[in-house]
């Protein structure tokens, strides 16, 4: 039934329509009509940020741990410019936020207009698709479509940019479309003769691995039990990119270990050694492949993606199938349960033991320390101490967040929020913000580098306010410890600028804010520090203070294939060479 | 396959090739895209191809369906096997994009250009631009006592040709449209299932 409604009641009305509970924002001259509106309800929670950035982190986080859209509102020019960071961060990471942007009047677009930016032209590249809505009677169908294109097909982040008089004007109003009313409707379902071929080659499969990534995340809790159903009923190992980790759980049988540049040795062997391939959602990213002309070169690959676009655009592969992960994998499941869900077991056990052999390597081992903390340790003793609560974990990026990623187990999907693909330093504050905005009662850590919590930390404001108990733990080597990392490995261990002058005391910065601050430097105190950290109801910035010169191992150097990782301090001389030290 | 040879210096060189080893492999196709003909859309195309730095050979573009707004983009680009599958799985992904053809692979097609170019002279000079044009087929769309604006379509060599002859006849300005393209016979190009 259409309405006649304001512009700015179209944005709400359109909001409430597609179950919105949360705005993520900062107000402006462009978009006032829209908070007047916002003003006037009370359906729709509006958080208010500190930075338009922290914004679109914040709807990042809520989005990553829901499942759900993220919405955000800022204003014009500025408001619109310092949100791109966050919106080439969901496009690279596929993750659904819906931006709306004030702009100036319709009527002085291109006049260089105070606050005034060519927004649309400006996020063109960074979203996956925008709208410049030059007529009310437009706004609703825009908005509707902008979530149908938000979260079907590969998801990724949409903005809207509206001009003020498009605000005031009133136009009329439809509620939501069914989705096959959009143009835009990817295809789900995988082309049954590329399965059969899939899954006789799992059939005949004597050194398998499942290689999955952020699709499966993406694609719903269902995506990840079909996952565990198949990877428990085959006995095949499985490992997952950075983006995936939760799919499959970390305490689970077949489980490897994250793969990759810092990824553990037995699941980096295992893609080297494979005779087939089995990528889930996953788009072989050269922090996964290393070089490409070695890239497990033996295997045949099969490529279940929803993307048309991320299949043999790196590595070409034998069986693509294009479809949503939920939806290949259940007839996949199905077609191989059908002819009788077979195996080669005997061989697959003998690839057991190769695999084991590999994990007797430890690779993931480091020199203990009882005088200083050791970064590994402490995230170890996070793991440890928080392990089965109701857990949310964020990262900024760097070593810390490769750590992290290592030694922090993961038993369930959208529990781990990360900057993969832009790899956003300031991406952990406010995306935790987003997190704890939507699950209110659980534990929400950002495990933080000092250098990347510095980037956005003015986010603990908003924390502040709106009371979130979010824990910052902070690993601190007054070092950009990733780019100190690749001097010494790189470029003589000349460390230009890769370290952290003149930090703020960390825990009068936090009583600055009004939270709760906590120092650590000593490794024995560290469980008690930890345990009153997870005590306090409110917000708190740990600062652990830990070594400043610990390298992240293990490490593919770039220009280096998965067998020639290094596995410690020991390995790591000539280890890159000048081809190398022109990849990043 | 459809090879046609243009000479460096006419259109086969795009201002975004950033790759360095145009090996043999190299192919010639193009592609026909159906778009929602929305504010923006061309820029979307063209930005696709710059920031992933494809080659634009030829690009027309103009609305086919006035009721429903689609506009055919036909593009000719230049690339090896996999980079030609990744134009058009780009392509594809595009919301608003309806439809991608590659035209090369997929039908026997028609390719053609249309120029107007313009040629001052006087004398025997003008009426050997004049005979020429009929051996083309060129229609004269403007005339003055010492000037012609022929019109001439075909395929871009008849063009190529066709400008080389006039250069010394006078040859004054070339507006040249890009190549459009469609399928022989009475088929309709089906929406594409991959």
């Amino acid at each position: 039934m259409a309405e006649t409604l304001t512009g700015a009641e179209i944005v709400i009305r359109a909001l409430r329509d597609q179950g919105v509970d949360t705005v993520f924002g900062y107000p402006g001259g462009a978009v006032l009509p829209i908070y007047d509106e916002i003003f006037k309800q009370n359906d729709i929670r509006h958080i208010l940020v500190r930075h338009e950035q922290g914004a679109a982190h914040a709807a990042e986080g809520y989005a990553r741990s829901t499942g759900r859209p993220g919405v955000v509102l800022v204003t014009s020019g500025p408001g619109a410019t310092n949100a791109v960071t966050g919106l080439t961060d969901a496009l690279m990471d596929s993750i659904p936020i819906v931006v709306l942007t004030g702009q100036v009047p319709t009527f002085m677009i291109g006049n260089d207009a105070f606050q005034e930016a060519d927004t649309v032209g400006i996020t063109r590249p960074c979203t996956k698709h925008n709208w410049l809505v030059k007529d009310t009677d437009q706004l609703g169908d825009i908005i509707h479509k902008a979530f149908h294109v938000a979260t079907s097909g590969r998801p990724g982040p949409v903005l809207i940019d509206i001009p003020k008089d498009v605000q005031f004007a009133t136009g009329t109003y439809h509620g939501p479309r069914p989705s096959d009313f959009w143009s835009y409707n990817p295809r789900r379902k995988g082309d049954p003769e590329r399965i059969a071929q899939a899954v006789a080659l799992i059939e005949a499969a004597e050194r398998p691995v499942f290689y999955t990534g952020g699709g499966v995340i993406n694609s719903g809790p269902e995506a990840s039990r079909l996952l565990r159903e198949l990877v428990e009923a085959t006995g095949f190992p499985i490992t997952s990119t950075l983006m995936g980790l939760g799919a499959y759980p970390a305490s689970g049988r077949h489980w490897l270990g994250m793969l990759g540049m810092h990824g553990t040795y037995e699941a980096n062997m295992a893609m080297h050694g494979c005779d087939v391939m089995i990528c889930v959602g996953a788009r072989f990213d050269d922090r996964i492949t290393g070089r490409l002309d070695a890239f497990s070169p033996g295997s045949r690959k099969i490529h279940i993606d929803i993307d048309p676009s991320s299949i043999n655009k790196v590595v070409r592969v034998d069986v693509p199938i294009l479809g949503d992960v939920a939806e290949v994998l259940r007839e996949m499941i199905a077609l191989w349960r059908e002819r009788g869900g077979r195996t080669r077991a005997d061989a697959v056990a003998a690839w057991w033991q190769q695999i084991e052999a590999w994990k007797a390597v430890d690779c993931l081992r480091y020199k203990p320390s009882d005088r200083i903390i050791k970064p590994q340790y402490a995230i170890q003793r996070l793991e440890a101490l928080t392990r089965g609560m109701d857990r949310y974990v964020c990262t900024e990026v760097g070593q810390h967040q490769m750590w992290a990623a290592q030694f922090m187990g993961f038993e369930e999907p959208n529990r781990w929020m990360t900057s993969g693909g832009l790899g956003t330093m300031g991406y952990g504050v406010p995306a935790s913000i987003g997190v704890q905005i939507a699950h209110p009662d659980a534990l929400v850590i950002n495990v933080a580098g000092e250098a990347s919590f510095l980037m956005t930390m003015q986010e603990m404001g908003t924390a502040v306010q709106y009371r979130l108990p979010v824990k910052q733990f902070i690993l601190n080597n007054e070092r950009l410890g990733m780019v100190r990392q690749w001097q010494e490995l790189l470029h003589g261990e000349r460390y230009a600028h890769s370290w952290s002058e003149a930090l703020p005391d960390f825990v009068k910065l936090a009583e600055a804010f009004g939270c709760k601050g906590i120092r650590c430097d000593n490794p024995a105190d560290l469980d008690d520090a930890i345990a009153e950290m997870l005590a306090h109801p409110g917000p708190v910035i740990f600062d652990c203070v830990v070594e400043k010169h610990e390298n992240c191992f293990p490490m593919i150097p770039s220009g280096k294939a998965h067998n020639e990782m290094l596995l410690g301090e020991a390995s790591t001389q000539g280890a890159i060479d000048a081809g190398g030290a022109v990849l990043v | 396959m459809n090879a046609l040879h243009i000479k460096p210096g006419s259109s086969a060189h795009s201002a975004y090739d950033l790759r360095s080893n145009l090996d043999e492999r190299q192919e010639r196709h193009t592609i026909a895209v159906l778009v929602d003909n929305e504010a923006g859309v061309l820029a979307r195309v063209i930005g696709l191809f710059s920031a992933r730095g494809y080659n634009i050979d030829s690009l027309t573009v103009a609305e086919v369906d006035h009721r429903s707004h689609l506009s055919r983009i036909t593009v000719v680009t230049t690339g090896t096997p996999e980079v030609i599958d990744q134009i058009k799985a780009q392509l594809s992904r595009m919301v608003c994009v309806h439809d991608v053809h590659d035209l090369t692979v997929e039908a026997p097609h028609v390719e053609r250009e249309l120029a107007l170019v313009k040629v001052a002279g006087k004398g025997q000079d003008r009426v050997e631009a004049m005979r020429l044009s009929e051996v083309f087929r060129a229609r004269v769309v403007d005339t003055t006592l010492e000037s012609f604006v022929f019109e001439v379509s075909g395929t871009s060599e008849k063009i190529d040709a066709f400008i080389e002859l006039m250069r010394p006849l006078g040859l004054v300005n070339i507006a040249r449209t890009g190549i459009v393209a469609i399928t022989r016979g009475p088929g309709k190009l089906e929406k594409r299932q991959d």
